[in-house]
């Protein structure tokens, strides 16, 4: 050991703050979450880790969490340090509701969250938050749709597409090909679940979705549709790859899929 | 400790409330008074705390809305936090509270409140009547400022606990008329919200009926 991850507070002689670094690592092993700006709604995404047999699914809480009736956050890394930095932020939300009556803008809740990171990496007796968040919503009357991230060093930033936590570099490759400026409800419903499909494996049963338009509750995706999604995007795919295969003119190949009873046939 | 008497606190506002089989009916005087000067002849003297339960406010000027709006955002926050809407007994327990917290302090909240709400699920109404002094009881119809000295009685003859809205608003209107014909203050009206198990709503309530005087 250096002796300079000891300390919080303490910079290593070539300028790094080690604990903030162990901290983003710690983001990097969360699962993973997704948030995508369509034209006038926003859509965030998450992985579930998948339930045990014996969990009670119903009351296990969620990585999606509401900070005010506007505003909606998702996190990737340390469950229980979300929590603590949510309910500041929820406590935030509603101080300044009653200091100011108005609502929190989506850019000042995000500044505060990240402030409150920043504040954990410079003083002593404490630990980094181990998280990084989407804040997303709508300011009072205005329906653009907001989208930010934090990180455990304090920083934020604003985006119109973007993922967190586990293989969020490829997620976040993927919205780069494939984001477009001002799509619709499903476009961008359909785009965040084709980019969290990138990264997960299990399919529909660990994704979970929100939904937040301007002036109204946050929507919460039924199981059901996000089914019906995963399926239309895989048969999307499977026919893509299909095609791909029968330009490409190999006969053998073309021979398989012509073959009846397709890929469901057992031996 | 610095507590005001009773007598301290202002009484010239009117504060009504009426439970009936599935609503909760509050009525809050208009006016806002400064000694004899009228300084706004259309207040709210309400706010909502969530979705079924309302809370209507008077007493020292100042005092009634930093009170009122601090206990909504407490509960607000509790919903938040807990993804549950609190019930109306547990707010009015949350709000004495909070006035028995703060009669003990350096400078209490002389605020005399009514609560009335509607649980969403069984439909059952629920009125506490709650004052400075962080008394809280259950009740059926309940009323604050002079409005007690002329409607209670009328209140007590008249209401029974199975009446409909409609019935109810009428035994507001008798509550209305007695203030007309006995109080001398023109206390600019009433505002009336309705809550029921759909939520809270504003009613259209005559408050131009001209009474004689008997």
């Amino acid at each position: 050991m250096s002796g300079y991850d000891r300390a919080l507070s303490v910079f290593s002689p070539d300028g790094h703050v080690f604990q903030v670094e162990y901290a983003m690592e710690a983001v990097k092993r969360g699962t993973c979450a997704v948030g995508v700006k369509g034209k006038d709604i926003v859509v965030l995404g998450c992985e579930k880790r998948s339930a045990l047999k014996l969990q009670d699914t119903r009351i296990t809480p969620s990585k999606i969490a509401l900070v005010d009736d506007h505003v909606c956050l998702a996190f990737a890394g340390l469950n229980a340090d979300a929590r603590i930095l949510i309910d500041k932020a929820r406590l935030e939300a509603q101080s300044h509701r009653l200091t100011v009556e108005d609502p929190v803008t989506i850019e000042y809740i995000t500044k505060y969250i990240a402030s409150v990171q920043q504040r954990y990496t410079q003083s002593g007796g404490v630990r980094p938050f181990g998280i990084s968040t989407l804040v997303v919503g709508f300011d009072k009357n205005d329906g653009t749709p907001r989208l930010y991230q934090t990180e455990p060093s304090g920083i934020y930033s604003a985006w119109k597409a973007n993922a967190i936590g586990r293989s969020s570099k490829t997620v976040r490759e993927f919205l780069e090909r494939n984001h477009q400026e001002d799509m619709d409800r499903e476009q961008t419903i359909q785009l965040t679940i084709k980019s969290l499909l990138e990264v997960v494996q299990t399919g529909a049963k660990n994704i979970e979705v929100a939904i937040m338009a301007p002036g109204q509750r946050v929507e919460m995706l039924p199981d059901d549709q996000i089914e019906a999604y995963v399926k239309s995007i895989e048969t999307e795919k499977q026919e893509e790859a299909a095609k791909k295969k029968t330009a490409r003119g190999s006969t053998t190949t073309a021979a398989i899929l012509t073959r009846p009873g397709g890929g469901e046939s057992t031996d | 400790m610095l507590v005001y008497p009773a007598s301290f606190l202002n009484m010239d506002f009117v504060l009504l409330g009426i439970t009936g089989k599935d609503f909760v009916i509050v009525a809050a005087s208009k006016a806002i008074m400064r000694g004899p000067t009228i300084i706004k002849a259309e207040d709210d003297k309400t706010r909502a705390l969530n979705n079924h339960t309302l809370m209507a406010f008077s007493g020292e000027a100042g005092d009634t809305v930093q009170f009122a709006e601090y206990i909504q955002a407490n509960i607000q926050l509790y919903t938040m936090r807990n993804d549950t809407e609190l019930s109306t007994p547990a707010v009015g327990n949350f709000i004495r509270g909070e006035l028995a917290r703060s009669l003990r302090s350096r400078s209490p909240y002389t605020v005399n409140l009514l609560l009335g709400g509607v649980d969403p699920a069984t439909e059952k109404p629920h009125l506490y009547w709650i004052d400075y002094l962080a008394s809280l009881a259950p009740v059926p119809y309940a009323a604050h400022g002079y409005a007690q000295y002329y409607c209670l009685s009328l209140l007590d003859k008249h209401h029974n606990p199975n009446i409909d809205l409609e019935e109810g608003m009428k035994l507001l209107g008798m509550c209305t008329d007695e203030l007309k014909r006995r109080l001398p203050i023109d206390y600019k009206g009433v505002l009336v919200k309705v809550i029921t198990k759909d939520g809270v709503r504003e009613v259209d309530f005559d408050n131009d009926k001209v009474v004689r005087s008997a």
